[in-house]
């Protein structure tokens, strides 16, 4: 980022009399700019309707579908309607706290979008502490939902917020114990030296690396899932105990702030899990002269990546599995993922010193071991959709209608 | 709790977790059962045929094979059925003059359709009764003085019945029992 000003300072483009650090500032601010309305925003609020349509389809239901073609436009709707929508500020709240909360939210999910890569060459920065950064920024947003809970005065809020506060604080050691494995193994934080340890094929990803990494991977992603709050730890919103826990007292674009939050750091997740464990932006070709190209190419390999594991694979996960007690996710997080995330750190360390070249044949492995669980996991589909028609009754039988109707 | 039952939990966890997983996923490639009433239903369908096994619709009353026997009368459990039934040597039986039916009062309980010997009254399909006026809910069947169906000793049934009779007793049979086949 900062070569291409200095470039363009030398180019003429910015007039002599700018001072340097005016030039950067203005081009992060414009780059930020094109990162959070030409990205962020549309990635979070389409989300919104891809998730409403798989949700619809796994209850055997249709989802929206009449805004646009196949309901595309939903999320625009929405969109649009709360940005009319009278935003009201409870007379009891603390104004200005009640204000600045949704704001606070927003900077910790759009401020990780700084140090994370969309390829080879776009990053906005590409900070020596990369990983370490992300997981502090993303650590913004339980502030933000801790002062909503506080400035809405409502036990509904208060509630949301402080399990909020326990959750997300609970599961930070978790998910910063299973990112170790993958610092130790390449010997820096930054995103992109991670992701130019890995090749491009599954075998040589971090995630098939050593048993170690592999078990790190569903620690990591478990512990991103109760960070961001999803199902089945969306113990801070839990509609069914808290009307809408931290979020209750908010209307219109501020409440649709803290949902974007949400769904925006999906693909947060995605992209860190992408990053550290599936081989990032990686392709198998070098293409050295045609950067355009290889920049698409490697964007779309990564976003692709980053879309399926961080939004399909919560989304997937959250219309299967139904909310968890309190109790329940703290046992999860003390008594299973810390002491599992530690054993991992220390056996991934302990590897490191008896094959410090790795071992290829774990990695094959390990590798098929995986396509093993998925085929395995096919046939249980095959299975369930077989099962479900042995048992289907013909529901649309009436002695009295005019046609029988196939099923 | 010992190292085998911890890892024990664990693997549940993750099998269950898997298996559910799996459902969803088998969901997610089969047809939604919804159907979008009323403006984008396939050419040709209607809603009412789809509708599932004993829908519970408007009332309907098949005056050829009513019986004036008042079994339905006695079974409504908020009146909204009125029979005005008398005896006429001359006509050859029970002459009804009234068979009214308030739509707006009954609560689709299918009470009445259960006891009915022959399947004369019956739910339909049919759901789309919304009106202006609450007396236009009221369906009178006896538009004239007509003579109830009496079953022949000899077990002949006038051919001109026949099928109407037919439908009415397959509903019986087939309809208004209970789940498990027992005459509720």
């Amino acid at each position: 980022m900062q070569a291409f000003v200095d470039g363009l300072i030398a180019g003429g483009a910015v007039p002599a009399s700018v001072p340097a650090w005016l030039a950067y500032l203005g081009a992060m601010l414009a780059f930020g700019g094109v990162v959070v309305f030409g990205f962020v925003l549309p990635v979070a609020g389409i989300t919104t309707w891809v998730e409403r349509r798989i949700m619809g389809r796994m209850q055997s239901r249709i989802g929206p579908n009449r805004t646009g073609p196949i309901g595309f436009l939903q999320w625009l709707a929405d969109g649009i309607k709360n940005v009319l929508k009278e935003d009201i500020v409870p007379t009891a709240a603390d104004a200005p706290l009640f204000k600045l909360a949704p704001y606070v939210v927003m900077t910790g999910f759009v401020g990780t979008f700084a140090a994370l890569p969309f390829s080879s060459a776009l990053i906005v920065a590409d900070l020596n502490v990369g990983i370490l950064y992300v997981t502090a920024v993303t650590a913004l947003v339980v502030v933000g939902i801790l002062m909503a809970g506080w400035a809405s005065n409502n036990k509904w809020s208060l509630l949301g917020g402080v399990r909020s506060a326990a959750q997300i604080v609970s599961y930070e050691i978790p998910a910063g114990l299973s990112i170790f494995p993958i610092v130790l193994l390449t010997g820096s934080l930054s995103m992109q030296a991670i992701i130019a340890r890995q090749g491009w094929a599954p075998w040589q990803w971090n995630l098939f690396e050593n048993p170690f990494t592999f078990v790190a991977f569903f620690v990591f992603f478990v512990s991103a899932l109760a960070e961001g709050n999803r199902t089945p730890f969306d113990l801070p919103e839990a509609e069914s105990e808290l009307v809408a826990g931290f979020a209750t007292e908010y209307s219109g674009m501020r409440n649709l702030l803290f949902f974007m939050a949400e769904w925006g750091n999906l693909y947060v997740i995605g992209a860190i899990a992408t990053t550290l464990f599936l081989g990032g932006w990686r392709i198998p070709w070098a293409l050295e002269d045609a950067p355009v190209l290889r920049a698409a190419l490697e964007l779309a390999t990564f976003f692709v990546k980053a879309y399926v594991v961080g939004v399909l694979l919560p989304i997937w996960l959250r219309w299967t599995l139904p909310r968890i007690r309190v109790d329940q996710m703290m046992t999860m997080c003390w008594k299973y993922l810390v002491p599992v995330a530690f054993a991992d750190l220390l056996g991934a360390a302990g590897w490191m010193v008896a094959f410090p070249a790795g071992v290829p044949a774990v990695r094959a492995a390990l590798a098929a071991l995986a396509g093993g669980f998925v085929v395995l996991f096919l046939w249980r589909v095959r299975f369930h959709i077989r099962n479900a028609r042995l048992t289907r009754r013909d529901l649309s039988f009436n002695p009295l209608s005019t046609a029988r109707v196939p099923g | 709790m010992g190292l085998g039952a911890y890892l024990r939990n664990i693997k549940d966890a993750v099998v269950t977790i898997a298996d559910g997983l799996a459902v969803t996923a088998s969901h997610m490639i089969r047809k939604p059962y919804t159907v979008e009433y009323p403006d984008r239903l396939p050419d040709g369908v209607r809603v009412q045929d789809r509708l599932p096994f004993r829908y519970r619709g408007i009332l309907e009353v098949d005056l050829e094979i009513c019986t004036a026997c008042l079994a339905c009368e006695r079974a409504c459990p908020i009146d909204c059925i009125v029979i005005d039934a008398t005896k006429d040597k001359a006509a050859g039986g029970l002459v009804m003059t009234r068979f009214d039916i308030d739509m707006a009062k009954c609560m689709y309980c299918g009470l009445c359709s259960e006891p009915c010997p022959t399947g004369a009254i019956h739910h339909t399909p049919e759901f789309e009764g919304a009106d202006y006026s609450l007396e236009s809910l009221v369906r009178r069947f006896v538009k004239a003085p007509v003579v109830a169906y009496k079953p022949k000793k000899t077990g002949e049934v006038d051919p001109a019945v026949k099928p109407i009779l037919d439908r009415g007793l397959r509903y019986v049979s087939e309809f208004a029992k209970s789940e498990a086949g027992d005459e509720a």
